[in-house]
């Protein structure tokens, strides 16, 4: 069961071809025991998820119900989850309980979903490695000796190591893009606005947006029509109606015009990856689309300016985890300031107090121009440059990342190195454009991703191009050693 | 004071709570006085995950401010956040608006004493959320520092002036002119003993005659017009003393006890906070479209002035009663309805003015509090206009009404109050006294003209004596005359 997509697994559970029962029972049990192997998932909610499965059967045996109905799914540990500790990868969150459901938490349930837990994490999205987290690392399913990228670490390798047919992920700066292209799943960062924030537990608010990993797009077109929704608890989140992204996923792709930057196939690209994304780029010639050399002029200035925006957001965003009223406090806090430096010094982890530290220096007096003012000059010349680039192509194509896995600790004494993982994917968090990754080929015998890049809320154009490639090609179907 | 060779410059900020039901970002109550930590919700306690929705009657009363001080409306105003650390600010940042305020430059005209008017200029004002309360404050060592977090959110405007008042008169002017402003349209319930109203006031000065600006202070918190007196005049002192004594006035935020007149100084420039002011992401810029602001003034309420001079149009009030009850929106409202109920409009502006607001201010209460209604106080000046009792008596049947004794007139009833206007017993009554004091008949016929008028208030005496204080005075001192004459 576990080897079916979530568009098999729905037409199962509709046509009761097995109940929602035995299929939470199996991928409980397979967490239970293949997970040890990686580190996926933190916190496992069984209980919970046999009681939805029994209530998601009555629903299916009284017949209407919704698509995701009975279908086990992950959440990333980001999603608050009304009863059940929320932990972003952190010790200073490790006992906290949300009284509340995030949106998109509410919106599974509401459809009938069965949470299995949640899932492993950079602390509080910080990360490209999943190596971050208070929780231990997570392993790459398709080599033990490798990280799943990050911060999304534990949801993708998850999802390729079938413990899930799907979960839910967040992406800031490339962070479902990064772990899906590394794990060999495909994964979807909607427009920013397109998914509720409310209950994701901010890093960078203006470029922090939830999405869909799974293994094809199909499914994630599925998990999609689920998540995305107007929600008036969250501001910044667009009154836009949500399309069938299950509908137009068959649509021929002839014509389509493709932009390819030359700034993506540029110094710093890995020679195989960038042989294996090209190819890609000809299966999708060879299905009628144009390719279009284009040019994204500021591609290089997108992670700097993004490691001061991120920092800048995060530095004020975690100012509430204080010891004060929930999460880590310090034992014993002789007055108020010790209390503050105690608790913050010993829960967080060294890549939060690293960013807070640059945030913290980047908002301050006197640095304010020269590090914040201009970095949110640079996100407008970003955004012009994609702008430009949509007045002559449909989508923009390019890798995900430079390279496929790289090995734990290899980055470690290095953040630029580490940072510079995010080259191809911080623009769009920085423009609020869609992105997505696809499955593409084998480099080193790990998986490496093709990056879609789509026009503001063309998320069901984005989600057609790739389905019409996975109809093609078998990269999403490969399945990593001690799985199946 | 004597402190001649300096002059004084003050600038105020002045922090108004606004009258909505719910918080500026989130859906909890903002009522006062409530068990601690009863009305923040996730949004309040700055919970993960959680995010600020905008308050929509907020703004729109923020805007309705700008439209009664003649004020640039900004349509697009932005919030940012203020960072620094403390317990009553659960997000760690405050959800201000520094580059882009709602409110642009305005003017508020001042009168003075004299008679004379200023106008002071209004800098700009903004939206903000209200912090909590640290309680205990300084004790935490002993474990028991406690943090209510019902005022968190609170939506406020701060108010910011230009430096245009020169005295403490002209600041209380000013921040009553504020509080009159404020409540006449409704955005905010004016009751400063529960910190709806907050000032901090910036004080410098410089010797008479220069226009250079001293290094001012800031004193935070003040929440009553006394306070706020006592503290502009101590801090005058200190810096002029300061000075002559050789020393400079360093630029600090200073904080003022009421309770004992202690005035310290809270922290010096050097340790401010750096706010890393930067533009919260959480929240979309504030658009406040031409309709809207044309529709919210067609709507704005009376404005204190236009008040005014209504009450002398159509209830014939002089221009210092309508001046002191058209200013207090509380108070004009209750006018307006006792003077309907009473039908005279005069004896209903003493009455609110002398015997009620006496009567309320003994027992610091706010005229919204008032034991006796508006439509009790209507029923009383009735009576009283109707000679059916005295004032006097009007006193009494007061005290009774505010004691919870029932309206004026069951009051009259039970506590048999009823005065005699009957002109047969009257005249009874006076031929009675007069027969009785034979010798102070004689008195007033022998003194010459000139000098009778002042021997009348003694049979007055006698006669209102033997009324038990229930006849009419008006009515026997005319009869009185009458039977005098007679005998003359």
């Amino acid at each position: 069961m576990h080897n079916l997509t979530i568009a098999e697994l729905v037409t199962g559970l509709q046509s009761k071809e097995f109940s929602s029962v035995e299929l939470t029972q199996h991928f409980l049990a397979r967490i239970a025991r293949l997970d040890a192997n990686y580190n996926a998932v933190i916190t496992v909610t069984a209980d919970q998820a046999l009681k939805a499965a029994a209530a998601a059967d009555k629903r299916l045996a009284a017949g209407n119900a919704p698509a995701l109905c009975g279908v086990p799914i992950l959440h990333k540990d980001i999603f608050c989850t009304n009863g059940v500790r929320t932990s972003c990868g952190s010790k200073m969150l490790d006992n906290f309980i949300p009284p509340y459901n995030a949106t998109v938490v509410e919106n599974f349930e509401k459809a009938g979903a069965v949470v299995l837990g949640k899932t492993n994490m950079d602390e509080f999205a910080m990360g490209s490695s999943n190596e971050t987290s208070f929780y231990g690392p997570v392993k790459n399913p398709w080599a033990s000796d490798s990280v799943p990228g990050g911060s999304s670490g534990g949801s993708a390798a998850a999802v390729a190591a079938r413990l899930a047919p799907g979960a839910t992920a967040t992406d800031t700066g490339g962070s479902i893009r990064q772990p899906a292209a590394l794990c060999g799943i495909t994964g979807l960062k909607p427009t920013y606005g397109r998914v509720s924030r409310w209950g994701m537990i901010a890093f960078a608010s203006s470029l922090d947006q939830g999405g869909p990993m799974a293994r094809t797009a199909e499914d994630c077109a599925i998990l999609l029509n689920c998540m995305a929704s107007y929600d008036d608890k969250d501001s910044t989140c667009i009154d836009r109606e949500v399309p069938d992204y299950s509908a137009t996923l068959g649509d021929s792709i002839k014509g389509l015009k493709i932009g390819v930057p030359k700034e993506y196939f540029s110094e710093g690209l890995d020679a195989d990856t960038e042989k294996a994304v090209r190819v890609a780029l000809a299966e999708y010639e060879a299905q009628g689309a144009e390719l279009i050399e284009i040019s994204l002029p500021n591609t290089g200035l997108s992670v700097p300016a993004y490691y001061v925006i991120a920092p800048a957001e995060a530095s004020t965003n975690l100012t509430r985890f204080d010891g004060v009223r929930y999460g880590y406090r310090c034992e014993d806090p002789k007055d108020l300031n010790d209390l503050y430096t105690r608790t913050r010094a010993e829960g967080f982890g060294d890549e939060v107090k690293h960013r807070i530290l640059i945030g913290t220096y980047c908002l301050s007096a006197g640095y304010y121009d020269a590090y914040y003012g201009k970095a949110q000059q640079v996100r407008q010349l970003i955004q012009q440059d994609f702008e430009k680039a949509f007045e002559q192509v449909d989508v923009i194509m390019g890798p995900t990342t430079p390279s496929p896995a790289f090995k734990f600790g290899s980055k470690g004494d290095d953040p630029v190195a580490m940072y510079l993982e995010d080259i191809y994917t911080v623009a769009t968090n920085l423009a609020g454009l869609p992105g997505m990754s696809v499955p593409c080929g084998m480099v080193e015998e790990k998986p490496v991703g093709l990056q879609i890049i789509g026009n503001y809320f063309d998320e069901a154009r984005m989600l057609n191009i790739a389905h019409q490639y996975q109809q093609a090609t078998q990269w999403h179907s490969l399945t990593p050693e001690g799985v199946a | 004071m004597s402190y001649s060779g300096w002059e004084t410059v003050i600038g105020l900020e002045v922090h108004v709570q606004l009258a909505t039901k719910t918080k500026i970002f989130s859906g909890a109550s903002t009522s006062f006085g409530a068990e601690a930590n009863t009305q923040a919700c996730a949004i309040d306690l700055a919970m993960p995950g959680t995010l600020p929705v905008l308050n929509k009657q907020a703004v729109h009363y923020a805007v309705m401010f700008g439209l009664a001080i003649d004020a640039e409306i900004g349509k697009e105003s932005a919030f940012e956040r203020k960072n620094y650390f403390y317990p009553d600010s659960p997000k760690g940042y405050q959800t201000t608006q520094l580059e882009k305020p709602i409110v642009g430059r305005g003017n508020v005209e001042i009168k003075l004493a004299d008679g004379s008017t200023k106008n002071v200029r209004i800098h700009h004002a903004h939206l903000e959320e209200d912090a909590g309360k640290s309680l205990h404050e300084g004790d935490f060592r002993h474990g028991v520092s406690g943090i209510d977090l019902n005022r968190a959110g609170t939506p406020l405007i701060e108010i910011v002036s230009e430096p245009d008042m020169s005295n403490a008169e002209e600041a209380i002017a000013f921040a009553k002119r504020l509080h009159s402003i404020v409540t006449s349209i409704g955005i905010c319930d004016g009751e400063m003993s529960q910190g709806s109203m907050r000032f901090d006031v910036n004080v410098s000065v410089r010797p008479t005659g220069t226009t250079e600006l001293g290094t001012r202070t800031e004193t935070k918190n003040l929440n009553s017009y006394k306070f706020m007196e006592e503290a502009i005049a101590k801090e005058v002192e200190r810096q002029i003393d300061l000075i002559e004594d050789g020393g400079t006035v360093k630029q600090e935020t200073r904080l003022y006890n009421g309770d004992t007149k202690v005035a310290r100084s809270m922290r010096s420039k050097e340790e401010a906070n750096d706010y890393r002011y930067f533009p919260c992401p959480d929240l979309l810029p504030v658009i406040v479209s031409d309709e809207t602001i044309e529709e919210l003034r067609r709507n704005l309420p009376e404005l204190p002035d236009a008040r005014q001079a209504r009450f002398i149009e159509q209830y014939g009030l002089s221009d210092y009663d309508a001046a002191v009850i058209g200013s207090d929106a509380a108070m004009a409202a209750y006018f307006e309805i006792a003077a309907e109920k009473s039908n005279n409009a005069k004896l209903t502006a003493n009455w609110t003015m002398g015997e009620l607001a006496a009567r309320l201010n003994s027992q610091d209460l706010s005229i919204g509090k008032s034991p006796v209604s508006a439509e009790q106080l209507g029923e009383l000046i009735t009576r009283i206009a109707d000679n059916s009792i005295s004032g006097k008596m009007a006193k009494e049947v007061f005290e009774g009404m505010w004691a919870g004794e029932g309206s004026a007139d069951e009051i009259i009833e039970t506590r048999g109050l009823k005065q005699v206007s009957d002109s047969g017993a009257l005249e009874k009554m006076v031929v009675e006294v007069l027969t009785a004091n034979q010798a102070m008949v004689d008195d007033y016929i022998n003194t010459d003209e000139a000098k009778r008028k002042k021997k009348l208030g003694g049979f007055m005496g006698k006669i209102m004596q033997a009324s038990k204080g229930q006849a009419n005075p008006q009515q026997v001192n005319q009869i009185l005359a009458q039977k005098l004459n007679e005998l003359l």
